[in-house]
Order: structure tokens, then C-alpha cells, then sequence
């Protein structure tokens, strides 16, 4: 990019003393993203204020229930974390491979199978094994499965030439059909008349809550899996190599890359995690596998990742902001008499907008590191 | 909000008034002024409150209950069965002071309305499915059912008067033994009317899947089913699918007889406005609520829809006879000797279960003439 000399923002950064340029090359480096994406939340709910003055109820009504219902207390708080915790990681199941340039959309078939594998792995060892073995045993049986379903689509690209977006979606339905046929046939718990489900985990095996809080261990574990993500990305050579073949396949094959493994790795490394949050919903929440695993978290997990353009960090307060809308979705119901699709018209709204700020990126001088580096 | 608030400072004005009343003169006010006391009831769907199915069923109940005096109605659809609803539970009692909640779907109850019900002893959890046992679950919680298998057994004597091709279809989500009754009621309904009538079921496997079950509806029909019904929980689109193929349709859950006034025979309706508003009257009064509920026809908890004009005159009549035996209580639906499709006996000669009898919430088995499998 070529900048004039009478830029108004040029003759700013030349004004300001040596020694405060790489501060300000650090923070407009990392400031772009920030502002952006703040930007097009403020955008989206400018937007969805007019519709909701189209319906004829008030904005203001409905932001004050939604600060309250979100975040406003420290019960709502712990109601926004609870309800962001499975979205950590099916979002992981969506941005690992988007940063190969891949478009996975079946993490929910991993979160069901996910759960039934945890749950037929502890079939045998709940009331003999000790809780920490049965639970890294359940833990390690779904993420294998997990690993498996979405690295199957990944391999199907990378070596079939199969559309990974639509096989991953069909082999979701797949899961889903799977799983009802395990909880309804082999694995189902005779006791379980009119909901079937695998035989519940015994009390003591359960994944507790995080020591005083009214939320369960699977935000600890979600928000480790982001960082992990995050440095396995940004630190490592395989994050690098996965980087560059998402940036362009065949220069990545010209350098040498494995770009094969590297699919079938990071979509398996995806789906492991989506196939964990399965196993935190049996061993924290549902206490065994029923239909009930299939509660959209793989679907929520798609507009997470993509809200935080597929950066693990962002993954973390992005999912805290989506459990919060949702945790005020309930209230906005309940106060103000407006359907539960609302909450949906607000999510499809920010969604758009932030896609479409995208386009703005490297669009504004001011956010120019080398703008910010250059003596002059 | 606003709103909100004066409606609370209203509720709570009441209530401190009949207070200083019922105290100040403790002889002249009884249960007039306790039925006036302000009471916030919660209630939680799992699909859309206008789903002319379960959850609208509900909702039409909880819309009686919102009538009453004193009452204040919290509603939430579409809340999942994770940790959603316990959220949601919890949120209604801590942000709208809910002390009696309907968390509606059967999937609510274990473990999510059982471990609210254990962290918030002084509030009354009710829930849809008969789950409840006594001894197991705490006593702030209960259950309460009705037995709909009634109305779909008098459905299968309108199907079994209007039926030509003496073939009749049945689109079910799960082979579970509430949705199996009803397929069974169905048929023996119709079988009242001639003992050659067969019944064939479709599972679809879901709850609410809209395209299987308008493809099953779609295959019965093209099997030459004539009179149709289902279970599922939005019969919208079983109802419009199969009036629109020329097929009879007989209703569930909630009365579909709009959407389709031609071909609606008649349905097997919740009656839930009878059942909440008798909770929150007697929470209101004070008295304990009963944790273990259920009724059918005879006792309100189910109702049919009005006949539709596609029954003939001597459909009707045969109808309105059953319909008085069944208003008496205690008739038998499932009477022996009565063999499964597979032609194993599944009630013996000598046996016949009224409607509350134990035997029928295990069922496993479809009857004879009901065409398909349950596994």
C-alpha cells in the first residue's frame, strides 16, 4: 500500500516521539481485529434495534434484559459461562480446519458420537474403576470417535476429492442415526422406557462443578483446549505448515508440505474435541447418552468460529458472548412476550454483518503497523 | 419492564392486602382471599408454544392458568433438555421469583428438574411424563400424565367408520410405550367397527423431523391408507400432508381441525387447562399438590375435538356410545385375548386393563393387524 505523503494519519505517527513507535506498531497490529469486530456487534445491534422498533417494542427494553440476563449477576453470569462451555469446543471443531481452508460443519455428528462412545466406555467401569480413570478413559474413547468422524472428512477431501462442507453435514445425519440405534438398541438401559438412554453414570462419577461456581469443569477444560489450539497454531511448525496450505494448497505441495496429513490431522484433531464436548455432556450434564446429545451445540459452534475468524483465542469471550445472548433469550421471552426466534434474528444479524465487515479489513491506514514503524 | 414491575407491585399490593385481611380478621376471610394470592408460575416448552402439537397443548393450558387471579405467567419455548432448561429453571425462580414450575417435556425431568428440584427445596417442580416414584424423587417434585390412549382409541372408531379401503396409517416418532399405546388403541378402536381393518405405522425416529413425516404420510397414503393419525410432536404437518392427498385425518396432541375442516374427523386432545389450573388453585390456597397426578376423559385431563362433518351419522353414534362408557371410567381398551403381530398372546383370555392399570407403561408389543415392527 502506498501512502501519501499528506496523510492525515502519516503526519500523526510522525509527530510521535521514537521510542513510542513499536508500542504503537504492537497495538495497531493487534488493534485491527478488535475494532472490527466491536464495530460490526455495534452495527448488528443497531440493525436489530430497528427491528425490534418494528415490531413495536423497545430497544432499550430489550438491551437493559439482555445486560441482565447475560451478565448482570453473578447467577447470570454462571448461566451465560454454562451455556458457553460446549461451544468452546465445537467451535474448535470448526476453526482448526478453517485455518487449512476447510469448511467443517458436522462437529454435532461428533458430539453425539462422542457421547455414546463415553458413555459405552463407562458402561463396563462405573462401580469398579476409580472416577479419574473412568473419565480419562471416557474422555480418550470420544475423542478417538470423534477424531475418526471428522477426519473421515477430511480424508475424503483431501484423497476423493470429496466437498469436506457437505460431507462432513451428511455424515452429522449419519451420527445422529447412529447414535439413536446404540441408545435405542444395544446400549439402551432397560429401565429407560419412555426416553431411551444408556444407563446412567453413578453420582460419584460425575464431572463436578469448578470449586465455587454453579458451572461444570467442561469451561476449564473447553477454554485449555482454545489456548492449546491457539500456541499448537501460532507456535508451532505444524500450525505454520497447516497455516500456509490453507493460505494456497499448491504452494503449499510445491514447499514439500505433507498437506495431506496435515487435513487429516487438524480435521481429526477438530473432531476429537467436538467428540469431548459429547463426553462432558454424558459425564457433566445428561449422566448418560440419550437424544438428547443432539441439542444443536455442533450447528452453534459454526457461528462461533466463524464470529472469531477462526482464532482459538477469540473462540473464548465470543462463545461467553453467544451463552449470554442465549441465557437472555429466556428473559427477553418471558418480560417483553417476544418469540424465542428472536434471539435467532439477532444472531443471523450480527453473523451477517460481521461476514461483511471482513471486507474492511486492511481497508484503514491508521491499523498499518508499517505506517507506525517508518521514521521519518 | 415497567410493565413487569407494576404488574409485581400490583400482585404484591394483593397480596399483602388479603395478608392484613385474612390476619386482621381471621374468621370472616377463608379461601376467597387465599385463591387472590400472588402466585408466579413458570412454564418451559421444548418446541414452539404455536406447534399445533405438544407444546401448544401446554401452552393453551398455561394460558388458562394465566386468567386466574393473582397469577403470573413466566413461558419460555424452545429450551433444550441440557443444561439450558436447568438454567432456565433457575433463572425463572431467581430473576421472576417462579415458585411453581412445568418444565413440559418428557426429557426435562432426569437430571435437569431433579437437580433443581434438589437445590431449590421450597420450590414446586411438576412434570409432564409420570415419571415420578415415591421414595426415589424428592416430594417438591411430581408427576402428572393422562391417559391419551383413550382418545385415540375413540379416533380409531371415527377411522374405522369413514376407512373404504379398510386400510389405515399411523406416523409415530419412537417406539416407546406412551406412542405405542396409541398406535394399539388406534387399530382395536377401529377394529370395533370391522375386524378386518390393518393399521400400518411408520417411525420416523424424531420428535419433530418435518420431511420424514411428511414422506411417511406420503407412503402410507400411496399404501392405501385412508384415514391417517400420528404421534409425533407437531402433527402440522401429518394433518395437511395427508388431507392434501384426499386421506381422513384424525388429530393429536392439540385440535388441527383448521388446518384441514374438510378431512378432520375428529382428535385426541390434552385438556392441560384443567389440570394447571387445579395445581396452582391449590398452591395457591395453601394445600399440598399431589406428586403423583394422572386422569383421562373421565377426569378432564383429555378431551376429543368436536366431530368434523366428513363422520357419518352412524360413525357419530358409535363414537358418543364408547365415548359415555369411557366418561364412566374403567373401560378397557386392552382386553385379552389379545396377540401381538409376531401371534404371541400378549393379554391372556381372563385379563382386561383399565385405563390405569400398571401393565400398559411397559408396553413393548404392537397388536395384531397393525402392520410394521418395533425394533
Amino acid at each position: 500500500m502506498t501512502i501519501e505523503a499528506n496523510d492525515p494519519a502519516l503526519s500523526i505517527a510522525s509527530e510521535k516521539p521514537t521510542s513510542l513507535r513499536p508500542i504503537l506498531e504492537w497495538i495497531a497490529r493487534r488493534a485491527e481485529p478488535v475494532v472490527i469486530a466491536l464495530a460490526a456487534i455495534l452495527i448488528g445491534l443497531a440493525l436489530f434495534s430497528l427491528f425490534i422498533l418494528a415490531v413495536g417494542k423497545s430497544p432499550v427494553t430489550l438491551f437493559q434484559l439482555m445486560y441482565t440476563g447475560g451478565f448482570g449477576s453473578w447467577f447470570s453470569v454462571q448461566n451465560s459461562l454454562s451455556r458457553a462451555a460446549p461451544l468452546l469446543l465445537t467451535a474448535l471443531c470448526v476453526a482448526l480446519p478453517a485455518r487449512l481452508g476447510l469448511v467443517i460443519i458436522g462437529g454435532e455428528g461428533a458430539v453425539v458420537l462422542g457421547g455414546v462412545a463415553a458413555a459405552a466406555m463407562a458402561l463396563p467401569l462405573a462401580g469398579t474403576a476409580p472416577v479419574f480413570l473412568t473419565l480419562i478413559l471416557m474422555a480418550i474413547a470420544a475423542m478417538a470417535v470423534g477424531g475418526i468422524w471428522i477426519g473421515l472428512a477430511g480424508f475424503l477431501r483431501h484423497y476423493r476429492g470429496v466437498n469436506e462442507t457437505i460431507s462432513s453435514l451428511l455424515l452429522s445425519y449419519i451420527a445422529i442415526a447412529l447414535m439413536n440405534q446404540f441408545v435405542e438398541g444395544m446400549l439402551r438401559d432397560p429401565a429407560s422406557l419412555n426416553k431411551p438412554s444408556t444407563r446412567p453414570l453413578p453420582a460419584e462419577y460425575m464431572l463436578g462443578k469448578i470449586p465455587g461456581m454453579d458451572v461444570h469443569w467442561g469451561l476449564v477444560i473447553g477454554i485449555l483446549a482454545c489456548i492449546v489450539s491457539w500456541i499448537v497454531m501460532e507456535a508451532t511448525s505444524y500450525g505454520f505448515a497447516a497455516r500456509i496450505a490453507g493460505g494456497n494448497v499448491r504452494a503449499a505441495q510445491i514447499q514439500g508440505l505433507p498437506v495431506g496429513k496435515l487435513i487429516a490431522g487438524f480435521t481429526a484433531l477438530a473432531g476429537s474435541f467436538a467428540g469431548l464436548a459429547g463426553m462432558i455432556e454424558v459425564a457433566a450434564v445428561q449422566g448418560s447418552a440419550n437424544a438428547s446429545l443432539a441439542a444443536g451445540y455442533g450447528y452453534t459452534g459454526i457461528l462461533v468460529a466463524f464470529l472469531a475468524r477462526h482464532n482459538p483465542l477469540a473462540i473464548i469471550p465470543v462463545a461467553i458472548l453467544l451463552g449470554g445472548i442465549d441465557a437472555s433469550g429466556g428473559l427477553i421471552q418471558r418480560r417483553m412476550g417476544l418469540p424465542d426466534a428472536t434471539v435467532l434474528v439477532l444472531q443471523g444479524t450480527l453473523f451477517i454483518v460481521i461476514l461483511f465487515c471482513e471486507t474492511f479489513y486492511g481497508r484503514f491506514k491508521i491499523f498499518n503497523p508499517d505506517l507506525w514503524k517508518r521514521s521519518l | 419492564m415497567t410493565k413487569l414491575l407494576s404488574m409485581n407491585r400490583r400482585n404484591f399490593l394483593q397480596a399483602s392486602a388479603a395478608g392484613a385481611l385474612a390476619g386482621a380478621m381471621p374468621g370472616l376471610i377463608g379461601s376467597p382471599a387465599a385463591a387472590q394470592t400472588a402466585l408466579t408460575v413458570g412454564f418451559i416448552y421444548v418446541g414452539p408454544k404455536d406447534d399445533y402439537g405438544y407444546n401448544q397443548a401446554h401452552a393453551e393450558g398455561a394460558a388458562v392458568v394465566k386468567a386466574l387471579p393473582g397469577v403470573t405467567l413466566v413461558e419460555e419455548e424452545n429450551v433444550p433438555e441440557t443444561v439450558d432448561v436447568q438454567k432456565t429453571m433457575e433463572s425463572m425462580i431467581n430473576l421472576d421469583g417462579a415458585t411453581l414450575l412445568f418444565p413440559t417435556s418428557f426429557g426435562y425431568f432426569d437430571p435437569h428438574m431433579l437437580a433443581m428440584a434438589a437445590k431449590y427445596p421450597d420450590i414446586q417442580f411438576r412434570h409432564c411424563g409420570g415419571l415420578w416414584q415415591e421414595g426415589k424423587n424428592p416430594a417438591n417434585t411430581g408427576s402428572y400424565f393422562g391417559y391419551i390412549f383413550q382418545g385415540q382409541y375413540l379416533n380409531g372408531i371415527a377411522a374405522g367408520h369413514a376407512t373404504k379401503s379398510k386400510k389405515i396409517g399411523f406416523v409415530a416418532a419412537k417406539p416407546i410405550p406412551q406412542v405405542l399405546q396409541n398406535i394399539n388403541a388406534f387399530l382395536l378402536g377401529a377394529r370395533t367397527v370391522d375386524p378386518g381393518i390393518t393399521c400400518q405405522v411408520i417411525f420416523t425416529g424424531e420428535w419433530s423431523l418435518a420431511v420424514k413425516e411428511a414422506e411417511a404420510t406420503n407412503a402410507l397414503v400411496d399404501q392405501g391408507a385412508d384415514v391417517i393419525t400420528c404421534h409425533v410432536d407437531s402433527p402440522k404437518v401429518v394433518v395437511e400432508t395427508a388431507a392434501g392427498r384426499g386421506a381422513f385425518v384424525c388429530g393429536y396432541h392439540a385440535n388441527q381441525s383448521p388446518l384441514a375442516p374438510e378431512k378432520y374427523l375428529t382428535g385426541a386432545e390434552w385438556a392441560w387447562g384443567n389440570v394447571y389450573s387445579g395445581f396452582v388453585k391449590k398452591a395457591q390456597a395453601g394445600e399440598k399438590l399431589g406428586n403423583f397426578v394422572r386422569g383421562g376423559l373421565k377426569d378432564g385431563f383429555v378431551k376429543m375435538s368436536t366431530l368434523g362433518p366428513a363422520v357419518s351419522a352412524e360413525g357419530r353414534k358409535a363414537f358418543e356410545v364408547t365415548q359415555a362408557e369411557m366418561m364412566k371410567g374403567g373401560f378397557s381398551v386392552f382386553k385379552g385375548p389379545l396377540k401381538d403381530n409376531k401371534g404371541d398372546t400378549v393379554v391372556a383370555a381372563d385379563k382386561s386393563y383399565a385405563e390405569d392399570a400398571i401393565e400398559l407403561e411397559s408396553m413393548n408389543y404392537l397388536v395384531e393387524g397393525v402392520v410394521g415392527s418395533t425394533a
